[in-house]
């Protein structure tokens, strides 16, 4: 079953009279329980695509379908509905609120919906407990490693129950270690409960992780091939 | 709710030293509105007790013809038989004292200085002058039968460099259009502490300021004071009927108009200055909240991402400023307080600057009396203020698009 899709979007990005074109028309779609990786060089559109089907952005032009629902022309307030049930994000950097503990933080999205306290409780003990940090439920940010700190932002990806996750280069700011454990991780969540991954990465260490891999280079979708031969490829680019 | 307040109560935690200024910003604020309003409307009271105990009374009897501004002698504009109608005012219940009092204008003569006075003629005996009596700072009070004695405000004494037993020399205007001149012993000296009235009044017995003036049996008015001023307008009206329609009994609301109108002045120009001082309250939390929005610009592009509606970051910003507004107002009313009680209690000493004021009887000292009324609109005040001042950075936050507010700081 098709989790989202994109048809032939672009987006442009002005600044004063600079035109910088982000995307060029590009057209793709993600099946449910899919782990995808977005790859390519810097600047080629793997984080501009991957907020578009984030409903974090809008395209310029092209459609932008969220499980069947075309989601190119919701106002603000629709997106951020969109997002608060159906998508999970994790960001490069440990995008944590740092006033909140671990628990707060995986909370969090599961007040905006509206969940009740004891489903709550229940819900974010066995998301921490699905990413090995129960013992650290009470510590704050600043008091976490930044791998613990990443897979509390996979936890809250996952709290609310989302069709989709979206990660952009999740390791990019992790030791090797780390930067394991968190894919790991990740890739057991989607085996385990079926949810969709898209990640963004240009880190061959991590690339082997995903069943599919989508290539973009210069805002369009250059490969759509397995693992290893992009793998081969970005290792010998690099 | 309480989760956001718990969010919003971190979030002041981060900079704890910021958020206290910010508070106390709104607490000094509050403290200050409090102190200006409770002197003025200490002021306010002071001025009208002042005017009543020293000036008006509660009611006069005098006649329809009768200018007060003028202290006219003439006989048309005189209450006749003032001891009977003072006593016939005195058998009413509410009535606490009723006594004749003659006006009339003066100069006051002692060496090369003369000053103009106010000639007021009392019955010594009256509780009525009680105040006078009290305020006796040297020399003995006046007697009915004392033919060449006068009392004398402390202000004047001291601007003519006079005492008690020294003599002066007094000129009235009389009944009859002229002036009349004579040598009086000042007998004693007193202070009301209000230097407007005590610089321009001196006061002679009754019937030897109606033979100076040669006014006969008459006074100028009977001054009349109730045992509970609010029956004003009942009493002047059960007076009314009686006294025909020669006489008019007026309440000290329609003598102290000036008061009033002065007060209405000044409540307007109050609220102006409580809206400078709630401005410059509301550009702390103002510039607060928006270096905090500033500072957290990423963290609202992390919050919008998981799906919270401008709405509810609107809120969460809201939330700060109940919440500084709640410490402000808190720490306020304690500052505040403080100062009202103070102000209450031992007031402000303003000496005979007050003097210069013309047409209001103001004291040496100002004391505060603070309204529960005005206590709670200007808390209430505060508190929205407050919320206002959070509106601006509330919007800027909600209106932050995602995808910028995420890579703010990457």
């Amino acid at each position: 079953m098709e989790v989202t899709r994109v048809e032939n979007v672009t987006r442009i990005y002005k600044v004063g009279q600079m035109e910088t074109q982000a995307l060029r028309g590009v057209s793709l779609c993600i099946e449910s329980g899919e782990f995808t990786a977005l790859v390519g060089p810097s600047g080629s559109g793997k984080t501009t695509l991957l907020q578009l089907i984030g409903c974090l952005d809008q395209p310029t032009s092209g459609q932008v379908y969220i499980n069947g629902k075309d989601v190119s022309k919701l106002n603000r307030n629709q997106r951020a509905d969109v997002r608060r049930g159906t998508i999970g994000f994790i960001f490069q950097f440990f995008a944590l609120i740092p006033t909140l503990t671990a628990y707060e933080n995986v909370e969090l999205p599961l007040l905006l919906i509206g969940t009740g306290s004891a489903e709550r409780h229940e819900r974010v003990k066995q998301l921490l407990d699905w990413v090995d940090l129960a013992a650290v439920a009470q510590h704050r940010p600043d008091q976490l490693s930044g791998g613990q700190q990443q897979r509390v932002a996979v936890a809250r990806a996952l709290a609310t129950k989302p069709s989709l996750i979206l990660a952009d280069e999740p390791t990019a700011n992790l030791d090797t270690p780390n930067g394991k454990q968190v894919m790991e991780t990740m890739a057991r969540l989607n085996r385990e409960t079926g949810v969709t991954f898209v990640f963004a990465t240009h880190d061959p260490r991590v690339i082997h992780y995903a069943r599919r891999v989508v290539t973009l280079r210069d805002g369009l979708i250059v490969e759509n091939n397995g693992v290893q031969d992009v793998a081969a490829q970005i290792g010998a680019g690099a | 709710m309480i989760q956001l307040l718990k969010m919003a109560y971190r979030d002041l935690g981060r900079n704890r030293r910021r958020s206290f200024f910010s508070a106390l910003a709104l607490a000094m604020g509050l403290a200050l509105l409090l102190l200006m309003a409770a002197v003025v409307e200490g002021e306010m009271r002071g001025a009208m007790e002042l005017g009543i105990r020293l000036q008006t009374g509660h009611l006069q009897v005098r006649a329809k013809s009768y200018n007060e501004n003028k202290a006219s002698l003439k006989f048309d504009d005189l209450v006749a038989n003032p001891e009977q109608i003072a006593a016939q005012v005195a058998s009413l219940a509410p009535v606490q004292v009723a006594t004749p009092r003659l006006f009339a204008s003066g100069i006051v003569a002692s060496g090369d200085e003369s000053v103009g006075v106010s000639v007021v003629g009392i019955d010594p005996s009256s509780p009525a002058n009680d105040p006078y009596r009290a305020g006796l700072v040297s020399g003995s009070f006046l007697t009915a039968d004392d033919r060449e004695g006068l009392l004398m405000g402390q202000t004047l004494a001291d601007k003519l460099g006079l005492k008690a037993g020294d003599r002066v020399n007094l000129l009235v205007n009389t009944s009859n259009g002229g002036v009349d001149q004579q040598s009086f012993v000042i007998r004693g000296i007193f202070s009301t502490h209000t230097p407007a009235f005590d610089q321009g009044t001196v006061f002679l017995p009754l019937t030897k300021a109606q033979a100076f003036t040669q006014v006969g049996d008459h006074a100028s008015i009977i001054f009349v004071l109730l045992k509970n001023r609010d029956q004003a307008n009942a009493v002047a009206a059960a007076l009314q009927s009686s006294n025909g329609s020669r006489y008019q009994v007026v309440t000290w609301e329609q003598m102290n108009d000036l008061l009033v109108q002065t007060e209405q002045l000044s409540n307007a120009y109050m609220m102006f200055l409580y809206l400078i001082v709630l401005a410059i309250t509301a550009t702390v939390i103002v510039n607060t909240l928006i270096m905090s929005v500033f500072e957290r610009t990423r963290e609202i592009g992390i919050l919008s991402a998981i799906g919270m509606r401008a709405g509810r970051v609107m809120a969460m910003f809201f939330a700060e400023s109940v919440l500084l507004a709640v410490g402000g107002i808190v720490m306020g009313l304690l500052l505040g307080g403080l100062l009202v009680v103070y102000a209450t209690d031992i007031g402000f000493y303003v000496g005979s600057i007050a003097g210069s004021m013309s047409g209001l009887l103001i004291g040496e000292r100002i004391y505060g009396y603070l309204t529960p009324n005005a206590a709670v609109s200007l808390t209430v005040i505060a508190f929205v203020v407050t919320l206002l001042a959070a509106l601006y950075p509330a919007v800027l936050a909600a209106r932050m698009e995602p995808v910028d507010a995420l890579r703010s700081g990457q």
